[in-house]
């Protein structure tokens, strides 16, 4: 039972940091803002998810698993947020730029 | 054993914290600095997380969630004078 949940964080910590690679060579790769958006944004919700729920098998059910969960559900509402918001100012810097 | 892979993963976090660091340095404008910022907050927070598992300090978990929390507000201040002009 022991090295089923080992292999289990192992999966979980390893493909989260897949996500984060792929997120981090997005941002330096891609040619514009929003493609860089569309790259960090996606990658960095998915691996900060599974690097935590990594964590959160790791201590199984306490008060440290709820307390990264809480962390994990406020990076899931804010990361989106904080995107669509620069994603907005961008589109208004370069397709009305008249009307400011 | 399985806290050798958290040390790991923390390692491997750091390093792509730097590679992110090179477009916030270089970014051509000030958004992708934004982003570049953004994403180094993120991977901080995971960072602190699993220095927290490893070395055992559950305390460290409750400055992850104020990291996160000043990232974004970071984030959307900065936003809002970008669109602005001021903060108001």
């Amino acid at each position: 039972m022991d090295i089923v949940k080992d292999i289990l964080i192992l999966i979980f910590l390893v493909s989260g940091l897949f996500f984060y690679f792929v997120g981090a060579v997005g941002l330096i790769r891609m040619p514009n803002a929003f493609t860089r958006m569309h790259a960090t944004t996606k990658c960095d919700t998915l691996g900060a998810g599974l690097v935590f729920i990594a964590v959160m098998i790791h201590q199984g059910f306490s008060m440290v698993s709820l307390t990264v969960l809480i962390v994990l559900i406020f990076i899931w509402l804010t990361n989106p947020t904080a995107a669509h918001y620069l994603a907005k100012i961008e589109y208004h810097r370069l397709h009305d730029r008249e009307r400011r | 054993m399985i806290d050798t892979a958290f040390i790991i993963a923390a390692i491997i976090l750091a390093l792509l914290a730097f590679v992110s660091m090179y477009r916030a340095i270089k970014g051509p404008r000030a958004v992708d600095r934004i982003i570049a910022i953004n994403v180094i907050a993120t991977k901080v927070a995971a960072i602190i997380i699993l220095l927290a598992i490893f070395t055992k300090e559950e305390s460290f978990i409750d400055v992850a969630l104020i990291y996160a929390m000043i990232a974004f507000i970071t984030t959307i201040g900065v936003s809002k004078y970008l669109e602005k002009g001021r903060l108001e």
